[in-house]
């Protein structure tokens, strides 16, 4: 049993079907990189995982409990942690209030969360910035902030949507190290990216969507040789 | 209760929903173009109200005469009131909104009682005083000509949405400020112009009102909740479903009056004022 | 720590006024300053807190007042246990109140607030047990701490300075607590809020209903220190209002705001009203609504947040021109200080 699996997830708004029959796996301690040219669907997969939306038909489990349909903070306390595409980090909180408002899901005393707090921004790399405004923050760093937000709610898996978006090189890099590290904490990661460049090298798989439908699903390498991934990339006539 | 009670009742329903809705055109039309809730609205129709009756009292000018010249000064008024206050607040935050507009009411009734003392007014023997039979009913003229003032003047509203480009560039800001900025419409002047139009519609409902209901600075405390009401459940920024919204909620009212007694017919329509909110806010017509 | 050392301070002086002034004048002032600093803090529970704003609080400030009266008039129960008893009320009414009115976004809600006072006055005034239109009056035939009643100012100067303590007590300890972190959170970012666990509805209804219960208990003592209530005294849409404007003038979401706000706002009214109220006219009105109009569209941070911005303002001044605002990040790996 993987630690998530979907199963014939479709997902449809009005006449719009943006998932279709999506099923994948991912297992506790992996990464699995969720690619796709625009408008695949990708986003709309993750939300359905994060409760965002109940999917149309189809099931998802994590750790063998069915979440989906699930409100976004019940999936939240069962395990699935989440990053926004827009950091959408707390702006009248300092980042240590910002990760200690995620802390005190399992550490209902302030004294403690904080200590937790302080021990993730030091994870991330944040730790310099613990009382600095959330709004003054780069974007870099807020993404990294967000990163040590979902994983103050003690996540089995966190899913990253398009962290490395708008990143230069090193940043790009810096935000790599950050996913290794969470993985090497046995948490599973399901990361949407774009940069192909950041996740092909340390995914351990890549599912690929296309107009809402799963059209691969291997290992980078197969993945990137699959001719139905190149022409959904490449736009075939 | 006869059939003739109910129908009375029915019509006086239907009269006074007309006003309510001309009043509530005005209001949708200001929320749907820049999403900003005019608490100060019906003291738009207060000043109507008193424009009427300060040129009848003065001037000996029938209402009727007057209405257009009250509809153009109300209508200059608003885009006054946009460009010195409104025009600040467009981008602050929603409690800035809030009270900016709701101390403008404070302001225009505390300005009105100053200058006009609290004492109530009222229009007699105008041209339209009386009443007539239509239809086995008996209606007051006042009432009557009011209803079909507010539907020519919905009427004309309606015209000027649909039919002229002025008119479509109000549609298209209140649809999508930003592609309608990027088209080369000024969201500016067109805020500008829905406060107009919004204050000329309360100004002429209140005009209208004049010749049958009492004028006093507090006037516009009476219609502004039922003014959100329809506007709540025909939709927030549509016209035909304020108009709608309107006639319905009249006859609610009144109905509401007649089973439970007048002191509660406002209570009644708040009820439903609260269901809506609660079942069905984007209303019968609106974009939510 | 200063800061604590200044209010403890101010407090003590707070407590001492009565002993200092026997003015009858001046100490009704100061009550009226109290207890409309109480209603502003309590307010700020919901409206600064959680971000939710409210327009009709007035229904259970009055629901309050009702509550501890009629208990009092026809049940003989005590005021001090009515007082409480108003206040579960009162929380209890916003229970069904945000079960049914959260989702409301922004203006719909202050409206359906608006809409729910207007609602409980109209009972209130048709309601003959009540009093209705006519309202209720307490007697003075028991006086003294027991019965909550008193010939003297001094007292019940006491007894506000005491109920506004405990409400900034409240709100200190929510401001403190995982439910003050996850009232910010709720108001920056909802979604991102419920990503973290955060039941939205659950907080918000918490914060009203401990804003509900300490407005309730405002109503009750507002009941006592007049001894007669009536729909227009304690539940009309103007004391509504007053309770917001107290908060936002004073600066939203802030502790002590809602104390600074009514300090300006009542002596700004009684000022007005003694110069140009007795006219009638609605002067006093005209500058009410001014000053509403002024702090809404120039300073809707209010005092407060005028002040801090001020000292941000002298800090970049004196502040040497060649620091830059960002520290520059250590470009360091994250395998040096992961544990």
């Amino acid at each position: 049993m993987s630690l998530l699996e979907l199963h014939g997830v479709t997902k449809r708004f009005g006449g719009l079907t943006a998932n279709q029959d999506v099923s994948f796996t991912v297992d506790a301690g992996q990464i699995v990189g969720l690619i796709g040219p625009n408008g695949a669907g990708k986003t709309t997969a993750f939300n359905c995982v994060a409760g965002f939306y109940a999917p149309t038909s189809g099931r998802i489990e994590l750790d063998g409990k069915t979440i989906s349909g699930l409100t976004p903070e019940a999936c939240a306390r069962a395990g699935v942690g989440r990053t926004f595409q827009v950091a959408r980090t707390f702006t009248s909180m300092t980042a240590c209030e910002n990760v200690m408002a995620a802390a005190l899901l399992h550490e209902r005393r302030v004294g403690a969360a904080r200590a937790e707090a302080l021990k993730l921004l030091a994870f991330v790399n944040l730790d310099h910035f613990a009382d600095k405004p959330a709004g003054s923050m780069t974007i870099s760093e807020q993404r990294r902030l967000a990163v040590a937000r979902a994983l103050a709610t003690v996540p089995k898996l966190l899913l990253m949507d398009e962290v490395m978006a708008g990143l230069n090189p090193s940043e790009v890099r810096e935000m790599v190290k950050v996913v290794l590290a969470i993985r090497e904490r046995g948490i599973a990661c399901l990361i949407v990216e774009h940069v192909l460049e950041g996740i092909m090298p340390i995914a351990d798989k890549i599912v690929v969507l296309d107009r809402g439908i799963k059209i691969a699903d291997g290992t980078p390498t197969e993945v990137s040789r699959n001719p139905a991934v190149i022409s959904a990339y490449l736009g075939d006539a | 209760m006869t059939a003739e009670i109910l129908l009375q009742t029915l019509a006086s329903g239907v009269l006074i929903g007309l006003i309510y809705a001309l009043v509530a055109i005005g209001l949708t039309m200001i929320f749907g173009v820049m999403d900003i809730v005019n608490f100060a609205h019906g003291e738009f129709l207060m000043l109507g109200m008193y424009s009427a009756f300060w040129l009848f009292a003065l001037y000996a000018l029938d209402p009727i005469l007057t209405l257009p010249l009250t509809v153009l000064m109300l209508f200059a008024f608003g885009m006054l009131l946009y460009k010195l206050v409104i025009k600040r607040i467009v981008n602050a935050p929603m409690l800035s909104q809030i009270f900016t507009t709701f101390g403008l009411m404070i302001l225009m009734r505390g300005v009105a009682q100053f200058l006009w003392k609290p004492d109530f007014r009222s229009i007699e023997n105008s041209w339209v005083a009386g009443s007539v039979k239509v239809a086995g009913v008996q209606l007051g003229q006042p009432q009557l000509v009011a209803g079909l003032g507010a539907v020519a003047v919905t009427m004309l509203i309606h015209a000027f949405l649909t039919r002229t480009k002025l008119g479509a560039a109000l549609e298209a800001t209140a649809a999508d400020k930003e592609a309608a900025q990027l088209m080369g419409i000024d969201s500016h002047r067109m805020f500008s112009l829905a406060w107009g139009i919004g204050a000329a519609c309360a100004g002429a409902a209140g005009v209208l009102l004049a010749t049958f209901f009492p004028i006093f600075p507090e006037v516009g405390a009476n219609f502004i909740l039922i003014a959100f009401v329809v506007v709540n459940l025909g939709g927030f920024g549509s016209v035909t479903g304020a108009f709608w919204a309107g006639i319905l909620v009249g006859v609610i009212e009144v109905m509401g009056g007649l089973l439970l007694g007048p002191e509660y017919k406002t209570a009644v329509v708040l009820v439903l004022f609260l269901a809506v909110l609660m079942f069905r806010p984007q209303g019968l017509m609106g974009k939510s | 720590m200063k800061a604590l050392k200044i209010m403890v301070g101010l407090g003590v002086v707070a407590a001492l006024l009565p002993v200092a002034t026997d003015n009858p004048t001046h100490l009704n002032l100061a009550i009226l300053v109290l207890m409309a600093a109480q209603l502003g803090v309590a307010w700020n529970l919901l409206g600064g807190y959680a971000g939710q704003v409210s327009l009709g609080h007035a229904a259970f400030y009055g629901l309050g007042a009702y509550t501890s009266t009629m208990l009092l008039l026809n049940f003989g129960i005590n005021p001090w246990l009515g007082m409480l008893l108003g206040g579960v009320v009162a929380a209890l009414l916003s229970l069904g109140f945000g079960w049914s009115c959260f989702r409301l976004k922004g203006h719909y809600f202050a409206m359906a607030t608006i809409a729910v006072a207007e609602i409980v006055q109209i009972v209130f005034t048709n309601w003959d047990y009540a009093g209705s239109a006519v309202g209720l009056t307490i007697p003075m035939t028991q006086r003294g701490w027991g019965a909550m009643v008193f010939a003297d100012k001094a007292p019940y100067y006491w007894l506000a300075l005491g109920l506004l303590v405990l409400t900034l007590l409240a709100n200190w300890a929510v401001e403190r607590s995982h439910i003050g972190y996850y009232l910010r959170a709720i108001k920056d970012e909802p979604d991102a809020a419920r990503s973290i666990g955060i039941n939205i509805a659950r907080y918000k209804q918490i914060a009203l209903s401990l804003s509900a219960f300490f407005t309730a208990l405002g109503g009750s003592l507002y009941a006592q220190k007049e001894l007669y209530i009536d729909p227009n005294s304690v539940l009309s849409t103007a004391l509504s209002i007053k309770m917001a404007l107290v908060a936002i003038l004073g600066g939203v979401g802030t502790l002590f705001g809602p104390v600074i706000g009514s300090v300006v706002l009542t002596t700004i009214e009684e000022l007005t009203r003694s110069f140009f109220g007795g006219g009638g006219r609605g002067t006093d009105t005209i500058i009410y609504a001014a000053l509403i109009i002024g702090i809404a569209v120039f300073y809707p941070s209010g005092v407060i947040g005028w002040f801090r911005e001020w000292q941000q303002r002298r800090k970049t001044k004196q502040s040497a021109p060649a620091e830059s605002k960002n520290a520059p990040v250590r470009e360091a790996s994250v395998e040096e200080v992961a544990p």
